[in-house]
């Protein structure tokens, strides 16, 4: 059984990384093609030539105006998918139509409905418009996984292996020393997961960036809709400052950390990430500092995982894993996966 | 008295695990206000799940009159 769940809405790129060029990404074990139109919007369809499936990312096939052109027989397809010339004829078989994706640009990213098109609402679609706009000033970017995307999510839902596994940079003693409240709203699907600190050791990563120095208050306050977007909300402050009644929060710098985790295949994923902050908002050193670091701290996870994903591979079945306190939060997401990925087989046996 | 963070979510069905402050037990609370403290998150996850099998809710918070009379 695949451990993907269809029906979602997940994010294939940044809006940055589509132009009227032709592009190809695997999602979901799907090799899909987006290209930008002459007006400006992102189509998304599948990358394979309905004929002989020759990939319509490949060269020779190529972009003339809004529509592609197959590199190996010229079968050429419109934006909506609609193939409208095949070679040496004038009939267009009905069925010569490459599927096609719901596809919204939102926030900086491109999503993608994979699934039954008919259920695509774009509204569900999970919100961080932070990393688009006036008041903010985002780095990101993405890194390959080679391991299966619930052990991304394993990863980001318990941050005491940050004192660990990211000494020196997010990590300090307090982060896995601090008790945990974790909320699960099954019917929104939201695990939200607080860890407040409220007299910690500032870690590089932050008093680099902000210039807070010795001890600090420092939240970090999870949501993670699964499957895709994952958000951390990071709070850092002067030891003794909370948030105002109104909700704001003047002594604070506030860094929103993203985390898009989209399944290339069973075994390999797409780890988009994104620093949002609020403060020096003009300074490239920050943005050039948190931008290497964050980086740094995503590879250091990707090593880590990439080991796992091999043992796990190959490990016989039945390893019994032992989970503690730390890991509540990562329970709460492997059994909100594992329904999202089995109400697919329900859907397809019925 | 066992320190509790600031609900965030605000849906129905709402579940809450908190990590009690100074020890290593983790108290559950479900939607229904029945509530249980544990010592493996496994075990935790299978009794909020079973809702509402063996779920007593919480009793109501004694008045304050009674309180001070205490």
């Amino acid at each position: 059984m695949s451990a993907i769940p269809r029906n979602q809405w997940y994010v294939a790129a940044y809006g940055r990384e589509i132009s009227h060029e032709l592009f190809s990404r695997t999602l979901c074990d799907e090799p899909i093609l987006f290209w930008r139109t002459e007006a400006g919007s992102v189509t998304a369809t599948s990358d394979r030539c309905v004929h002989r499936r020759f990939p319509l990312s490949q060269a020779p096939s190529r972009l003339v105006g809004d529509q592609v052109v197959c590199g190996y027989h010229g079968f050429t397809y419109g934006a909506d998918g609609k193939c409208v010339a095949v070679p040496g004829q004038t009939r267009v078989p009905r069925t010569a139509r490459l599927t096609s994706y719901p596809v919204v640009e939102q926030d900086s990213f491109v999503w993608v409905w994979i699934g039954d098109p008919a259920l695509a609402d774009a509204s569900r679609i999970p919100r961080v418009p932070y990393l688009d706009a006036a008041g903010w000033t985002t780095v990101s970017g993405r890194e390959p996984l080679a391991a299966r995307f619930s052990l991304l999510v394993d990863n980001l839902l318990d941050l005491s292996h940050e004192t660990y596994l990211h000494g020196g940079y997010i990590g300090t003693p307090e982060v896995a020393n601090t008790p945990i409240t974790t909320e699960v709203d099954d019917e929104a699907g939201v695990i939200y997961v607080s860890r407040h600190m409220d007299d910690a050791e500032c870690p590089p990563f932050y008093s680099r960036s902000t210039g807070l120095e010795g001890r600090i208050a420092r939240w970090q306050d999870i949501e993670y809709t699964p499957p895709c977007l994952y958000k951390l909300h990071s709070r850092i402050a002067p030891v003794g400052s909370v948030p105002n009644p109104d909700g704001t929060d003047p002594d604070a710098f506030h860094v929103e950390v993203v985390y898009a985790i989209t399944p290339e295949t069973e075994n390999s994923t797409h780890d988009f990430w994104a620093v949002a902050r609020d403060f020096a908002l003009e300074d490239a050193e920050v943005s050039a500092f948190l931008a290497e670091n964050n980086r740094t701290v995503v590879l250091q996870d990707v090593e880590a995982l990439d080991v796992l994903e091999k043992i796990i591979a190959t490990e016989p079945e039945g390893y019994q894993e032992l989970s503690i306190n730390i890991d509540t939060g990562g329970l709460a997401a492997r059994r909100m996966l594992a329904r999202m990925a089995g109400a697919r087989d329900e859907a397809t046996t019925r | 008295m066992i320190p509790e963070a600031p609900p965030v979510l605000n849906g129905d069905r709402v579940y809450r695990i908190h990590w009690v402050l100074g020890t290593d037990r983790l108290r559950a609370v479900c939607h229904c206000s029945a509530e249980r403290e544990f010592e493996d998150p496994v075990e935790l996850w299978e009794w909020l799940l079973g809702h509402p099998a063996g779920h007593v809710p919480a009793p109501a918070p004694v008045p304050p009159r009674e309180l001070a009379a205490v």
